[in-house]
């Protein structure tokens, strides 16, 4: 059965291994925006032993390129991207501490065996409900990479960002045994 | 000769980019209440709802349904006693496009595709608008609009069958289209079929498929008894809403058939993410 929790970042070892695929989150506290152009230059400054604008270890990183704000207000629309464009990324930064990300769509198999080794959940929000969840972004700064536009690293205070569990540190994977439970067979 | 002005285009389309942005239309949302009230599992349930919510906070409040506010794409029909003034037809639906995505603070997507970097500065703010025309009687213009995101055009794929495979052929490439796709469209979706033409032809009917409303049957029997075969067989994945497994996955079929060459059978599969964003205006 899925249970529901409510985590503050950073997340510990210990909020990892409660967690379950189908578990609901809701999240609250900093978590930083990256996508694909910014997760190459984490790796490349983690290659060569170089200061990361942000703490990762405990961190939640979000797959997300946001509109543009409104005037007065921190973010626009902020849902999730498709997350395996961060594939070969991901498990770098997981060895390295990250223990959370947020994004839709599937993970490779050095993903999940990454979360697995390392304690690391992959997070799934709702795609296209950007309005709903940029709604529960309370503030937000670009940290780094200014020139990235949508794609710069933003710091994100959060209060209650339901996530859904998909990939947990036991090997489990929702989009696999939802799909089975509900498939129809010829 | 009916004189319509470069400036009432650029005016109108950009209206219809702001508008498109923060209101989910009619038929997709009657499609996500009907797939709510289906579904079994809570889960997906539960993504539904959320779903209808983000509708409902876009609309009220004027923010974008998602965040991804797509590449402008366009279906003209031009009636053929229209004369544009003062620009060409055009270049009046490009700048509509830009004024429309900077002034609704919409994202700007396009880029190099190489180099990957984003032309908002090189060509323009979103800029090019992607548009096919149609030539027809009359003297209007009609200018029908999708905002196009990318996750459901990342899984949409083409290929020239033969002809012997036949329609199970047909049924078979759209369900490992649909299998493969998994959760990275944003389901629930909807899915254009291009059957038929030459391989570009089948790829733009699959496009235009999308356009209809949602849901609405193909007027030739035989071919909405088709988007019925098909629509049951895919909701047999059990996919579900953002993939986490479900009964409704797939909200309506939309399927288009073009006569072909004697020697091939062009399928194109367009998906369309639940964040339906289409509108029309006629000048
Ligand atoms: S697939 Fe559609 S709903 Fe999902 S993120 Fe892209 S545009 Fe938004």
């Amino acid at each position: 059965m899925s249970q529901v929790h409510y985590l503050t970042t950073p997340l510990t070892d210990e909020d990892i291994m409660n967690l379950k695929a189908g578990d609901i989150v809701y999240l609250s506290g900093t978590i930083f925006t990256a996508r694909d152009a910014a997760h190459k230059r984490l790796v490349d400054l983690i290659e060569n032993k170089e200061e990361l604008p942000f703490q990762l270890d405990g961190a939640v990183i979000y797959f997300v390129g946001p509109t543009p704000p409104k005037p007065g207000e921190p973010i626009g629309s902020a849902g999730p991207t498709t997350s395996y464009r961060m594939d070969s990324y991901s498990p770098t930064l997981i060895k390295h501490g990250l223990k959370g990300m947020i994004g839709k769509g599937k993970r490779n198999q050095a993903v999940k065996d990454a979360c697995k080794e390392y304690k690391a959940v992959y997070f799934g929000a709702t795609g296209g409900a950007g309005a709903l969840l940029g709604k529960l972004i309370k503030e937000a700064k670009v940290i780094a990479y200014e020139e990235l536009g949508p794609e710069a690293i933003r710091m994100l205070k959060v209060e209650n960002f339901p996530v859904t569990v998909i990939n947990d540190a036991y090997g489990r994977d929702l989009y696999e045994e939802g799909r089975k439970q509900y498939e129809v067979k010829d | 000769m009916r004189e319509i002005a470069y400036d009432d285009i650029v005016k109108a389309v950009k209206n219809m980019v702001i508008h498109t942005a923060t209101n989910l239309p009619e038929d997709a949302l009657k499609k996500l209440k009907e797939a709510h009230e289906k579904e079994k599992s809570p889960v997906a349930r539960k993504v539904l709802e959320q779903l209808l919510e983000n509708a409902e906070i876009a609309r009220t409040e004027k923010r974008p349904l998602c965040q991804d506010t797509g590449l402008a794409v366009y279906f003209v029909k031009v009636g053929q006693d229209v004369h544009v003034t003062g620009g060409t037809l055009t270049d009046a639906i490009n700048k509509g496009t830009e004024e429309g995505y900077i002034e609704g603070y919409l994202r700007a997507s396009t880029c190099d595709c190489f180099t990957r970097a984003n032309l908002k500065d090189v060509i323009g703010y979103n800029l090019p608008a992607v548009i096919h025309y149609d030539i027809v009687e009359g003297d209007k213009i009609e200018i029908e609009y999708a905002a196009k995101g990318g996750g459901s055009e990342n899984v949409s794929r083409a290929r020239v069958l033969a002809p012997a495979q036949g329609p199970q052929g047909v049924i078979d490439f759209v369900k490992e289209v649909i299998s493969e796709a998994g959760p990275n469209p944003c389901p629930p979706i909807i899915v254009g079929v291009g059957i038929g033409g030459t391989f570009e032809k089948a790829a733009i009917s699959s496009k235009y498929a999308l356009f209809r409303e949602a849901g609405k049957p193909n007027p030739d029997p035989a071919v909405a008894e088709f988007e019925k075969e098909l629509l049951y067989e895919l909701n047999k994945l059990g996919i579900g809403a953002m993939g986490m497994g479900g009964t409704e996955t797939v909200l309506a079929v939309h399927v288009e058939k073009n006569p072909c060459h004697i020697a091939s059978l062009p399928v194109s599969v367009n998906v369309q993410c639940h964040s339906s964003r289409h509108n029309h205006v006629t000048l």
